[in-house]
């Protein structure tokens, strides 16, 4: 159980929307402005061929970054470099630095399965594990770590869906499969599912392009939320999203010669009123595709 | 099949020399067709039931359970075949499913991907080897190589649990469950593979997100999800086994009595029915006829079984297996 | 893994629990890690296994059978053991015939069947499917003994009642692969061919029957591939014959009536027959099996 504690002023959403959180359950608010993580010059190519390229920036604790511009521009392939996703593909080969905190992503003595506890992912399309119960999803990303004991599962697996706005909905069933959630609460339970991990770091691959709006506005709302307790890098398409969500953004665009790159990156507010960058203008007037 | 002229476009008005077929005689030539399928499929039920069931009223039902078939002195048993037919069947399975699993898996995951189309072709086409090709094999190659080698050494090592003394001549139970295994091997790995290959890349990434080995990947999320597809390849992979004549009794010894060690020689339904079909008349007849009916339920259950588990998608296209 | 982030760790559960699952994480670690290759290893290797017994097979029936392969193996007809120059011409004959007529008579009715069932889905549709999905799996030894009850005993051995038989053993395969095939065209193609007013035998000949070839002629040849190397439906229907017989009303041999009952004689040169006409069967289903594939893929392409 979490310690109850007086809610911030910075929520800025009605509780009602949230059912499962209400105000007294919101979690120690972090000391906000550490950098998290770190990029530095980096770069994907497969087969040679360079996908995105010359990105460069930092992440900030307790912050939401977004990663904006039309597709194409490699949000999704630089996005997945940060947990190592790009291991499994051997003809991709990440260049450059990406740190995390002291570590070295990309060191040979790092392992990928511990360094994915500490930086987990939610994808576009709601994943859930079919075989498996509402319960087993949530703690899966723990089972596969090694933990044992039922008293951590259960107190993780009831925190991190009471953090997705789930819990009162499904505490009751957890047994249940859960496909027989819908679109949004099974993408609510992926999120629940990578955050039982506790990690630092929650990467969001355009979590709500396949939900419907009242779902994805709720999910919007609970990202806004989660900030407080991990730090997230989300890629959107949605400039509208990127505006109401993030503390700041990162716009990437693919050049002439297919490659993304990263073009300016800054806090939202400026990036959306006074980029310093033409091209940037042109993407927030809606200019692209 | 129906001799149409093609009205050019529009409303057909025009004919050439040949009449076009109105609908409904065209639709009922299909179904006619359907029917005469369905009707030889009864007839052959049928057929097999009528010509077994003077067994069963001359000699009852529990003859099928018992334990000598000595046509000379009109004893008919078939339980030393229907044991026989479990025990080839079992061994064959017993190693097929894990290293037909395992194998499915490589091919499905781990495999490079230029070599996985190809791998699993070669697999696919080698379930085409036509039954009598590998009795040929079993009982030339293999056959010799159980007699000086394999069986003596299995008797020194493991005898003293009982199930390994017998004759060591090579043929017997235990080369035709080998056999059968290599047999079966295809169907089990072509049917897992396929329904391994299909579990959503999403979960996959999924799980390898959280942190999981690529082990605690596939053992957790791939073959769970694939779970059905599996048992149906297994069930098919038994029928396969149950049914299969020619191999194995050309490696199994034939010998009508229920085998003691696993070396022994044995016979199963389908062999009894092979060699001794030709010459048997009267009562061995009749017996025989109950043995084929027996056979037939059984295999007809167990691949009902498999055809409840695997989409019939997977079924059709999937493995022509030679079973016979 | 050591994390530079600072957090108050006092009072919060989560942070604690953090600390506790980082740390299983990490303890686990190394246990997982060599589960992991060893599984991993152990599927590698039952590919191993897998693979070598079916290479064995093709490698021994080509290195026994071709040496068997002779001008006289392929156009004298079997001579009893110790006569040198025997072959399996009328063996050849057999298969070929009795492999044409079935393909005859099985290719039209399964494939009507099969669009037939393409065409409905209804639970008698639903009923024959599975029929035919279970029957092509019921040992055929059975069908040979229908064989023998419906053709056998009232006319006497024959090529026909092979024929018979091993078309039983094809029609389901063919029934399930053509309506598979035809049910792969685009339901768009049968509506817009309909709108235009043509009618629905004219859809089938000049819309359905050309997207559907790719996948009908891929289960015919597989089909043929699987009649011709079933042996026990031919045992007890052709009853083999020594001599050239091209009438099918007559006994007749077959490879593999051959290949079965040389297997076991204790004659050198009747086993060295077995091993010939064992590759040569093997050699035409496995042509077969990758023809129907190979003509799929061309067929496909050319559509484009």
């Amino acid at each position: 159980m979490i310690e109850p504690i007086p809610a911030s002023a910075s929520l800025g959403t009605e509780p009602d929307d949230l059912p499962g959180v209400t105000s007294g359950q919101i979690p120690v608010i972090r000391p906000q402005g550490d950098t998290v993580m770190r990029l530095r010059d980096v770069a994907v190519s497969f087969s040679g061929r360079s996908a995105v390229r010359g990105v460069s920036f930092d992440v900030h604790e307790g912050e939401i970054t977004a990663l904006i511009g039309p597709s194409g521009s490699g949000k999704t392939t630089l996005l997945r470099a940060l947990n190592r996703m790009h291991d499994a593909e051997r003809s991709a080969s990440v260049t450059g630095s990406i740190m995390l905190g002291d570590l070295d992503v990309y060191a040979p003595s790092t392992d990928a399965t511990l360094l994915r506890t500490r930086v987990g992912m939610v994808f576009q399309r709601p994943n859930p594990f079919p075989t498996m119960s509402i319960y087993e999803n949530a703690v899966a990303g723990l089972r596969f770590n090694g933990v044992r004991k039922k008293a951590l599962l259960d107190e993780a697996a009831e925190s991190a869906l009471i953090a997705a706005a789930l819990w009162d909905s499904v505490h009751d069933r957890l047994k249940t499969h859960a496909s027989t959630l819908s679109g949004g609460e099974q993408q609510r339970l992926c999120i629940a599912r990578a955050l039982a991990v506790e990690p630092d770091v929650l990467l969001m691959d355009e979590p709500t392009s396949a939900l419907d709006p009242i779902a994805t506005k709720r999910i919007e709302e609970l990202v806004g939320e989660l900030k407080h307790r991990v730090t997230i890098v989300i890629v959107t398409h949605n400039m509208q999203q990127a505006m109401r969500v993030s503390d700041q953004c990162a716009f990437l665009l693919m050049g002439e010669d297919k490659a993304g790159e990263l073009v300016e990156f800054g806090p939202t507010a400026t990036l959306f009123s006074e980029p310093s960058d033409p091209r940037t203008l042109d993407y927030v007037n809606g200019r692209f595709g | 099949m129906t001799a149409v002229e093609i009205p050019a476009g529009g409303s057909g008005a025009r004919t050439g020399r040949r009449v076009a077929l109105p609908n409904r005689a065209y639709r009922s030539l299909l179904v006619v067709a359907a029917a005469i399928f369905v009707a030889l499929v009864v007839w052959y039920l049928v057929s097999l039931v009528v010509q077994a069931r003077p067994a069963f009223t001359t000699l009852g039902v529990s003859w099928i359970f018992q334990k000598v078939w000595d046509p000379t002195h009109n004893r008919f048993g078939l339980l030393p075949f229907i044991l026989g037919t479990v025990e080839t069947t079992a061994i064959a399975l017993v190693l097929a499913v894990p290293i037909g699993l395992g194998s499915a898996l490589a091919l499905a995951h781990l495999v490079p991907d230029r070599l996985k189309a190809p791998l699993s072709t070669a697999v696919e086409l080698l379930a085409a080897v036509p039954s009598v090709v590998y009795g040929l094999w079993g009982l030339i190659v293999v056959a010799p190589v159980f007699r000086s080698t394999v069986e003596p050494f299995l008797s020194s090592a493991f005898g003293w649990t009982g199930l390994f003394n017998g004759p060591a001549d090579g043929v017997g139970l235990l080369l035709a469950g080998i056999i059968l295994f290599v047999m079966v091997l295809p169907t089990m790995v072509a049917i897992s593979r396929d329904v391994l290959a299909v579990v959503p890349r999403e979960q996959v990434e999924g799980a390898m997100a959280l942190g999981a080995t690529r082990w605690q990947v596939l053992h957790k999320v791939v073959i769970p999800g694939a779970r059905t597809g599996i048992l149906g390849g297994f069930t098919l992979a038994m029928g396969r086994a149950l049914g299969e004549t020619v191999a194995v009794a050309l490696i199994i010894g034939n010998s009508p009595y229920i085998a003691h060690s696993v070396m022994s020689p044995a016979a199963t339904l389908a062999t009894l029915l092979v060699n001794n079909f030709g010459e048997a008349t009267g009562t061995e007849l009749a017996a025989l006829f109950g043995a084929a009916l027996v056979l037939l339920v059984i295999g007809v259950a167990v691949n009902a079984v498999a055809r409840l588990l695997v989409p019939s998608s997977a079924l059709s296209g999937a493995v022509p297996v030679a079973v016979g | 893994m050591a994390s530079t982030l600072a957090f108050d760790a006092t009072s919060d559960p989560m942070v604690e629990r953090r600390r506790q699952i980082h740390q299983a994480a990490r303890a686990s670690l190394r246990r997982r890690a060599i589960s992991s290759r060893i599984a991993v290893g152990v599927c590698w290797l039952c590919l191993a296994i897998a693979i070598v017994p079916l290479v064995a097979v093709v490698a021994y029936v080509v290195a026994k059978g071709l040496p068997a392969w002779s001008a006289d193996f392929f156009t004298h007809v079997t001579t009893p053991e110790g006569i040198p120059g025997g072959g399996v011409w009328n063996a050849i004959v057999g298969t070929a015939v009795i492999g044409l007529i079935a393909t005859a008579v099985t290719v039209p009715l399964g494939l009507s069947c099969g669009l037939f069932l393409a065409q409905s889905d209804g639970r008698v549709a639903s009923a024959v499917r599975f029929t035919a999905d279970v029957m092509t799996g019921v040992p055929s030894i059975t069908i040979g003994i229908f064989g023998y009850i419906a053709i056998v005993r009232n006319f006497g051995y024959s090529g026909l009642a092979g024929a018979f038989s091993i078309g039983i053993v094809m029609l389901p395969v063919i029934i399930r692969a053509g309506e598979t095939a035809f049910r792969s065209v685009p339901r768009g193609l049968n509506e817009a061919a309909l709108a235009l007013g043509a009618r629905n035998a004219s859809i089938a000949r000049r819309v359905v029957v050309p997207t559907a070839l790719p996948g009908v002629i891929t289960g015919v040849l597989l089909a043929v591939a699987r009649g011709l190397g079933e042996t026990a439906p031919l045992l007890l229907t052709i009853f083999g014959n020594q001599y050239m017989q091209w009438n099918p009303t007559k006994p007749m041999d077959a490879l593999p009536l051959v290949i079965f009952y040389n297997s076991s004689q204790p004659y050198p040169d009747l086993v060295q027959i077995a091993w010939g006409a064992a590759l040569l069967l093997l050699a035409v289903v496995l042509v077969l099996s990758i023809g129907s594939r190979v003509v799929a893929a061309v067929l496909r392409r050319e559509k484009r």
